[in-house]
């Protein structure tokens, strides 16, 4: 019986019976679904070891430090394929998102070499790189001798390749020249709306196709619903209020936060078309947003919606794929729409947050490590991932061409596919890459809390800002 | 037997003991205390020299001993005279209310019976609760969607009370709760004074007709000064260390109407990775705390001997 199944999945790697075709057969043996995907995740391996000694580590083990997340979920759901692939041993430590990246700074700032790789933000490695906390993985990379042929780093969408290598020059373009790749892609999000569609039908809005009419949707919802408040976006003092659909409403109206004149950095939230955006953004809020505003992270933002409070986020994606399914309340109801807040633009240009995996410089054996990092970022497991959990938005375009998973997606979440083709093409990281990013973009956050509060005109404020800004790239010797 | 009782006094010191002399053994004894002292200067001296640096965990090539600058770069730092005021008030209205309350509630229950006895265990028990949770709890409680304080408080007409995500609420808000858990801390411990307090010169008080609110302020008052003095002291360094309470309520905010030292220091550290600028926060926040005890200490201590008659 044990034959045969192992013929079926042999079968799949070599692609001479399609998936589907398994699972038909699996369950004609008697067997059920999660064995299915045992099959599956192991024809997976078969096709890997192809061509690829992966036994070469058998016997070793890697403990990584990961966050408390749907991508961690599906790797450790089939943790075993990587087992049965290699030989080694995978231990680890999960953290939850509000202390994990405290926890990394410890393990990484300390010399640590309890964990060998660990997840990360690509803004993070703005830190962690010029630290000389993380390894350049490109040496890896470009080793026939330790990276397999069929890994195909070029499958890797060009722009998340680009947004986490960085030469380390403050201010120069991701991915530029001599970029050292701090981190790999691992499951990325960009930034759209996500809307209640029971909602926008009872209330007869349609999705907002600009800035001005995403404020008067937000209005209208909010009026007219009598209960959800129109629109959620991030407000609490951090960094992370600016990232996800400020930043990427700001960036398609082509404004920077920084600019280099004249060899250095200079503040540029200042500028008459950036003071208008946030004119913009801040009445949006007054009017419509949650009222408790400034204490809002990616997770008020989420729940709000899935809950039924607010009728659209301008938010990662994602956030809206996970809020239409579960237990939530409102799960089955959400839409997609891409988003261009700027009327003269020809496409949307999310912001984009890339959870990754890097690989620190203290880990105790470096080609064990990348072993483990190399078939985490696979084709197969992001396929098995995609298909079968939430490892969603998968960084590699064959993941998006595989129709089991664009199906599934399409099904579930009407809109969702749409809007990632119309968006991804300029999805980037829009921020410039400098070692005080964290340092003004909460600054800027909590400049945005008090244009809120009506603490300080906009105008006014961001002239503080930017002098603030000014300031302190000076004192750091890079303004 | 009787070799075997004298053996004690004469017997050989057995080969391979240890054997400590006397005027070593003083030193030996101190040992611990001093492995103990050790391991409280390092960290200490540690921060000290990171604060003498200019230590940007981002920019390690510019690593550099900066003589003070740091503390120098306080006085015209805008921020830094923002974050001393936060925690100078944040730790004087709680305390100070902290200290009423306490109080009032000590003297309400200072009669020892079984519903006092009830009540004061009862009323322990927020401090029994995390700070970091009772925040979220409170958190929830002043949601203006949801939260029942806000319902309560549209039901006086406070339609639209934000309370800690508005600027003009969020300091009344988070000494709110600081109040809730820390005030059955002050309450037991004037409360073990109040009962600890000796009879006598309340019954010669009464004996001669001296009126209550004359007996608390010339007798309860002065005679419970050492323990109001304690509980102030204890309360006094841990509000202006206060980090739990704001950050899980408000990360600092809204704007930097919250930044008091320990969540400055903390971004600064974890977020901003300035380790330089971190330390010397921490620094002054020692500097402060120490010369508080200070005077607390030498008050506390002079009392004390008033107390004796000897001052």
């Amino acid at each position: 019986m044990y034959e045969k199944e192992k013929d079926l999945a042999r079968a799949l790697a070599r692609r001479s019976i399609s998936r589907r075709e398994l699972i038909d057969r699996v369950g004609k043996a008697g067997l059920s679904a999660s064995a299915a995907y045992y099959f599956m995740g192991r024809a997976g391996t078969e096709a890997m070891a192809q061509d690829f000694d992966w036994k070469q580590h058998a016997g070793k083990s890697v403990k990584l430090l990961l966050n408390k997340h749907p991508y961690a979920d599906a790797m450790i759901a089939n943790i075993q394929a990587f087992k049965d692939l290699t030989g080694m041993d995978v231990t680890y430590d999960v953290f939850p998102e509000d202390v994990y990246f405290d926890k990394v700074t410890a393990a990484l700032s300390s010399g640590s070499s309890e964990y060998d790789a660990f997840m990360t933000g690509a803004y993070m490695t703005w830190t962690y790189g010029p630290a000389g906390w993380a390894v350049d993985l490109a040496e890896f990379i470009n080793d026939p001798a330790k990276t397999a042929p069929n890994w195909n780093w070029d499958d890797f969408l060009p722009g998340l390749r680009a947004s986490t290598a960085w030469d380390g020059v403050p201010g120069s373009e991701l991915g530029s020249g001599d970029a050292k790749q701090w981190c790999i892609p691992w499951g990325f999000e960009l930034n759209n709306i996500s809307y209640n569609r029971v909602m926008f039908e009872k209330a007869g809005l349609a999705t907002p196709n600009n800035m001005s009419e995403l404020m008067e949707v937000a209005a209208k919802a909010q009026a007219d619903l009598g209960g959800p408040y129109g629109i959620g976006v991030r407000g609490s003092r951090s960094w992370a209020t600016i990232h996800p659909g400020f930043l990427s409403g700001y960036a398609n109206f082509d404004q920077k936060d920084l600019v280099m004149q004249d060899g250095v950095l200079k503040a540029a939230m200042n500028t008459d078309v950036s003071k208008s955006f946030h004119k913009d953004w801040v009445k949006m809020i007054q009017d419509s947003g949650p009222r408790d505003w400034s204490t809002y992270t990616w997770y008020q933002v989420g729940t709000d919606l899935g809950a039924g409070a607010s009728a659209m986020i301008f938010d990662a994606d994602i956030l809206g794929y996970f809020m239409n399914g579960g237990d939530n309340a409102e799960a089955g109801n959400l839409g997609y729409a891409a988003f261009a807040a700027n009327p003269e633009a020809s496409a949307p240009t999310p912001n984009v947050w890339i959870w990754s995996l890097a690989m620190s410089t203290y880990a105790k054996d470096k080609d064990a490590a990348w072993t483990f990092m190399q078939w985490a970022s696979s084709q197969e497991h992001a396929l098995f991932g995609a298909r079968e959990m939430d490892f969603v938005n998968p960084v590699r375009q064959s993941v998006w061409d595989d129709e089991a998973f664009t199906n599934r997606i399409k099904s579930n979440y009407p809109g969702y596919v749409e809007q990632f083709q119309a968006s991804a093409p300029g999805s980037k990281i829009y921020f410039t890459p400098q070692p005080l990013f964290f340092d003004l973009t909460t600054e800027w956050a909590s400049m945005l809390q008090q244009m809120v509060a009506n603490e300080v005109p906009v105008d006014e404020g961001l002239d503080q800002l930017a002098e603030s800004v000014d300031r302190q790239l000076k004192d750091a010797g890079l303004g | 037997m009787a070799g075997a009782t004298a053996a004690p006094s004469n017997a050989p010191r057995k080969k391979g003991g240890l054997h400590i002399s006397r005027s070593a053994l003083p030193y030996v004894l101190s040992l611990p205390a001093l492995l103990v002292c050790i391991g409280i200067l390092i960290p200490f001296v540690t921060a000290v020299w990171y604060s003498l640096q200019r230590y940007r965990l981002s920019q390690p090539w510019a690593q550099k001993f900066n003589w003070g600058q740091n503390y120098l770069d306080f006085l015209y730092d805008s921020s830094f005279w923002n974050t001393l005021q936060i925690s100078l008030t944040y730790a004087g209205l709680t305390v100070g209310i902290e200290l009423v309350f306490g109080l009032s509630i000590a003297l309400l229950l200072q009669k020892r019976s079984t519903l006092n006895n009830f009540v004061s265990i009862m009323l322990l028990m927020p401090l029994m609760t995390a700070p970091a949770l009772a925040a979220l709890m409170w958190k929830l409680m002043t949601n203006p969607g949801f939260g029942i304080l806000s319902y309560f408080a549209s039901l006086i007409g406070l339609e639209d009370f934000r309370w800690a995500s508005s600027p003009s609420t969020a300091l009344f808000t988070v000494v709110l709760v600081d109040i809730w858990v820390y005030t059955p801390f002050i309450m037991i411990l004037l409360l073990a004074g109040l009962r600890s307090l000796p009879t006598q010169p309340f019954e010669a008080a009464a004996l001669d007709g001296v009126p209550r609110l004359q007996q608390f302020f010339r007798i309860t008052l002065p005679m419970l000064l050492p323990y109001i003095l304690t509980a102030t002291l204890f309360r006094l360094l841990d509000s202006i260390q206060q980090f739990d309470i704001i950050y899980a309520m408000t990360q600092g905010g809204p704007g930097d109407r919250l930044t008091v030292f320990q969540v400055e220091a903390y971004l600064d550290f974890f977020q901003s990775t300035n380790i330089g600028r971190s330390a010397a926060l921490l620094m002054i926040l020692w500097a402060i705390t120490f010369f508080l005890s200070n005077i607390f200490i030498k008050n506390w201590l002079r009392l004390r001997e008033r107390a004796r008659g000897t001052a």
